[in-house]
């Protein structure tokens, strides 16, 4: 009746874990409790989880990953605390099987439910208004795929309560993720998990490439789209062209452990290179889907805060795209030492060192940018330069190992782990905080305390460097990753000093959180009735903070690159002659319900509780072709109230 | 085009060339959108196409594609969607030009004839797993029924996608956003035929060698 | 936009099933589409099926044919063309077709490398047994 499901499938004999589950579960049912007891149900249903707003997504995304942020870095904190202690003949305090539940974890829930929500959420947010446009080209598909990958983050935190993470790492190679080796739950929660939210992504790179290839404001030619623009563009290109290779590379060892078939097992003639294959010809460009947003952020903060146009547009574009098609030609160098041949090694040594060019192209803009710039050291800028220099301390290390010989050494070493965390957390990271702090009060009104976000930035800066340095180290001496315990006690002092960066880098989330905190409790003394608290160069520093529903209420016409920029220089802003009234889609549930029925069918294939299964993606199917039959109506913003809008905003940035 | 640039309209011929003509009009980025789906969809398709290429040879001593493909079979079946995509153009052709009659009739051909290929496909998958020649039987089998099953999936689906926005347009007549959900089914329409084209040759004609 | 029509040139200089006010092709299209997809197919199965040809070539030779009706059916039947309004869905198509020939020749090519290379893993099964 309910499959593989029982109570011994809720962790009652393991401390950590319960401790845990009660946490998340009394943490959930306070937040339900607040909503009910203020009664903000109404509220919340008809302006946020049915909202089809671009504005109003990209802040949900957003908000999923600072929770998840949360959780992908206490296991982060475990980790560092197990390794710091577990030292020759100490076994530390988390036992194996918990060990690999909690480094699969981290990576899993670090990569696809903060870093690909955080930067989703960010584009979600600013192109459309950066393009001068109401919305995305398909609104409610942008609900659902909010939704599906919100699904796909409910699931990994169900397997806390209910049954086991996977213990085969972020990515799940067989034969180990296979049924002989993995024949619980956990690998079955990470593939339903990530396949839901892969459909949403998918949906979400197909919803940016339409937006930014067929609507953008009248005169908005390509090359006068800002480099956020073409950041996003290639991001969501390569997310299109890649995460079908993670579906089917998922399928496919979902039919090896469903339906006994022979993908990548060990006998039958499976072959698992070939996942290995796949998945990295996916994982390669996941990496890239997640930076090149982030390069756009960091182009447009040191351009705004140097008071200068970004120096090389053209060149940043080239770039851009060079490293969109480039990620495609590099993905071996994530298994040098897995069996291929001196030649297949060296072609994808040399593409993989050939990517770093384009980034250096950049790198040199940003730098040319900043030079003889009147810079202003807001909290962005503090984020963009500590950027500039970890990164391209990530990136060398990186070139390092795209040498295969070099390689044969560091592979699977903690060098690895030192350099993905010194690329990730000094580019993605970094840039997402950027993002975070520019375009908060673009959101919400206000800006955010400028204090804090010094403390936090610094924390994070030094707590990165005391985390990772020590990793390099170790990876040269040679400790592998992923390990629960060590004999070599000449490695503990590292892995001490390790431990402390990553307390260090929680004083940085706490900084964070307490700068929003504050910030809230303090945003009357720091309201932003301008719309343009920054000096912005982009349009969407033309509306008001936050923008209407409709961003704008005529369409900005647009004669140069920096459009705002060039409308700044020609005068102030006047009112329009007329209106024409405006049609604004209406909110729609399907996004919440479709994402409902997913979250129940993937809890039940994962516990093989085979008619809930059915049933629940019948209800998705019907769900689809109700929202299908019904025409969706559109809600008129007429032009008076247009009108009066205008003139309100107006009134607001310029009382005289 | 250059006569338009001294006119002063704005956007001129040019900017609209750079891309610089303003938000397009609803079809246009529905289908576009819906183009982009597709290649998506293809680059999918692609992924199992090289795991079939790399698997094709690994038959843990069952049968092989020389022993299963029944090229009559193929050969019906490549008709039955090539007819069916025309069938689907002619429909589309003749709902533009209101003449209700002829959609109605080559959609339903369109229809009976997918519905006659999903048919011959599941009865050779039934009649190849009745001889012990499962998915599970080995990694090449795993495989083709993978890969083929795929297909056989979006075409199933594809049916029901066509019989749900027929019946729409008979109940609510052919309106706008309906119009443009049938154009992009008649996109996913041809495309899976593309695709189909790809299957035949690679693993029909090439596996019956 | 009134003014995107004034950009399509003289239909002579146009691919087959691009038209002015026919965004879905016409009924010759189609048939002419149907017409040469039939004789396509039918030359695959006739080249895969004879003795005939120099064996080696076959292969090659049914590739071709497959690509040659995959084009028949991008140009008469999803009308994609070389006018200004199909220049993004040309160059999404182009993307998509590089992204396709890196992900399936570049795993062919690993994967024949790693296979020359290893040991096959039935035999690695025995040698642990």
């Amino acid at each position: 009746m309910l499959g593989k499901l029982s109570w011994a499938a809720i962790p009652f004999d393991e401390p950590i874990q319960m401790a845990a589950s009660l946490m998340i579960i009394v943490g959930v049912l306070a937040v339900l409790s607040l909503i009910t007891w203020k009664g903000w149900w109404t509220y919340l249903w008809r302006e946020w989880l049915t909202s089809v707003d671009h504005k109003r997504i990209g802040i949900m995304y957003v908000l999923l990953a600072l929770v998840m942020l949360l959780r992908g870095f206490t296991d982060a904190i475990m980790m560092r605390s197990q390794q710091a202690i577990a030292a020759g003949g100490a076994q530390g305090y988390l036992p194996p099987e918990h060990y690999d539940q909690i480094f699969s974890a981290h990576g899993t829930i670090m990569i696809f439910f903060m870093a690909m929500p955080f930067i989703v959420g960010l584009m979600n947010f600013v192109v459309p208004l950066q393009l001068g446009v109401r919305d995305v080209a398909f609104p409610v598909l942008n609900a659902i795929s909010f939704w599906l990958t919100a699904s796909g983050a409910l699931l990994v935190n169900m397997s806390l309560v209910v049954g086991e993470f996977a213990r085969t790492g972020w990515l799940a190679y067989p034969p180990l993720s296979e049924l002989p080796f993995s024949p619980g739950v956990g690998v079955d929660y990470y593939l339903w998990a990530l396949q839901i939210s892969g459909i949403g992504t998918l949906l979400a790179g197909i919803n940016m490439v339409t937006t930014i290839l067929k609507l953008r404001a009248p005169g908005m030619t390509y090359m006068r789209m800002p480099v956020f623009g073409w950041t996003a563009l290639a991001s969501s290109m390569l997310i299109v062209a890649a995460f079908p290779i993670l579906t089917a590379t998922f399928g496919m060892l979902l039919l090896d452990r469903y339906a006994g078939m022979h993908f990548f097992t060990n006998d039958g003639g499976g072959n698992l290179m070939m996942y290995i294959n796949l998945i990295w010809a996916w994982g390669h460009p996941e990496v890239y889907i997640l930076i090149l947003p982030a390069f756009g952020i960091f182009s447009e903060v040191i351009a705004t805060f140097s008071g200068k146009a970004l120096f090389g547009y053209r060149s940043m574009v080239l770039a851009t795209l060079a490293i969109c098609v480039l990620s495609f030609m590099v993905w071996l160098h994530h298994f040098f030492t897995m069996g291929a041949g001196a030649d297949v090694n060296a072609v994808f040594g040399i593409m993989s060192m050939i990517i770093a060019v384009p980034t250096g192209v950049k790198l040199f803009n940003w730098l040319f940018t900043l030079y003889r710039g009147r810079i202003r050291f807001e909290v962005p800028v503090l984020w963009a330069i500590g950027f500039m220099v970890t990164f391209v301390i990530g990136g060398l290390t990186g070139v390092l190992m795209a040498v295969p010989p070099v390689d044969f050494v560091l592979h699977n070493s903690l060098f690895l782990v030192a350099h993905f965390h010194n690329v990730i957390i000094g580019g993605v990271v970094f840039g997402v905080m950027a993002g975070y702090n520019y375009w908060f009060p673009k959101a919400f009104g206000f800006t955010l305390d400028k204090r804090l976000g010094a403390v936090s930035f610094w924390c994070w800066l030094i707590g990165f460097y005391l985390a990772f340095m020590p990793l390099y180290a170790l990876g040269l001496l040679g400790m592998t990753r992923r390990m629960q315990h060590y004999a070599d006690m000449s490695w503990q002092p590292y892995l001490i000093v390790a431990a402390v960066g990553a307390v260090v880098i929680l004083g940085g989330i706490a900084a964070t959180i307490a700068q929003l905190v504050v910030s809230i409790r303090t945003r009357e003394s720091r309201r932003d009735p301008t719309g343009d608290p920054w000096s912005g160069r982009t349009l969407e520093w033309s509306t008001t903070s936050p923008p209407p529903a409709y961003n704008f209420a005529v369409l900005p016409r647009v004669e140069s690159l920096d459009a705002f920029w060039g409308m700044k220089q020609r005068g102030p802003v006047v009112p329009a002659e007329r209106y024409e009234s405006i049609k604004m889609p209406m909110n729609s549930a399907n996004g919440f319900v479709t994402a409902f029925f997913a979250v129940v069918t993937g809890f039940a294939l994962i516990w093989h509780i085979w008619w809930m299964a059915i049933l629940g993606l019948a209800c998705a199917g019907l769900t689809l072709l109700a929202f299908g039959w019904i025409e969706r109506g559109d809600h008129e913003v007429s032009d008076e109230q247009l009108a009066n809008a205008e003139r309100a905003r107006l009134r607001r940035m310029d009382p005289a | 085009m250059s006569a338009q640039a001294d006119t002063g309209a704005w956007p001129n011929a040019t900017m609209i060339a750079r891309g610089g003509g303003g938000p397009e009009p609803v079809e246009i980025v529905v289908a576009y959108g819906f183009w982009i789906f597709l290649l998506s969809d293809i680059i999918m398709f692609s992924a199992l196409f090289a795991t079939y290429a790399v698997l094709s040879g690994e038959t843990a001593g069952g049968p092989s594609g020389r022993d299963l493909f029944d090229l009559r079979n193929a050969a019906i079946e490549t008709l039955c969607l090539l007819f069916s995509s025309y069938a689907c153009g002619l429909g589309v052709l003749a709902v533009r030009r209101r003449r209700m009659d002829g959609f109605y009739l080559s959609f339903a051909l369109a229809f009976a004839l997918g519905a006659t290929f999903v048919a011959l496909e599941v009865a050779e998958f039934a009649g190849m797993i009745a001889r012990g020649a499962g998915p599970s039987r080995s990694a090449f089998l795993s495989a083709y029924f993978s890969l083929v099953g795929l297909h056989g999936a979006h075409v199933t689906a594809g049916l029901l996608w066509l019989a749900f926005t027929v019946a729409q347009i008979a109940v609510k007549g052919p309106r706008d956003f309906v119009l443009r959900r049938l154009h992009c089914f008649s996109l996913f329409w041809h495309a899976l035929d593309i695709i189909w084209v790809a299957l035949l040759t690679l693993v029909y004609l090439m596996g019956a060698r | 936009m009134e003014e995107h029509s004034e950009q399509h040139a003289s239909s002579t200089d146009q691919a087959p099933g691009v038209g002015e006010d026919e965004p879905s092709g016409s009924f010759a299209t189609y048939t002419a589409g149907l017409a040469f997809a039939l004789l396509l197919t039918g030359a695959s199965f006739m080249v895969s099926q004879t003795d005939l040809l120099w064996a080696p070539g076959v292969p090659a030779g049914l590739v071709v044919l497959a690509i040659a009706q995959m084009g028949v059916h991008l140009v008469f039947f999803l009308h994609i063309g070389t006018g200004p309004d199909k220049t993004n869905e040309v160059l999404a198509l182009a993307f998509g077709l590089l992204i396709v020939t890196l992900v399936v020749g570049g795993s062919l090519w690993i994967m024949a490398n790693l296979n020359a290379n290893m040991m096959p893993a039935a035999a690695i099964m025995e040698m642990q047994r």
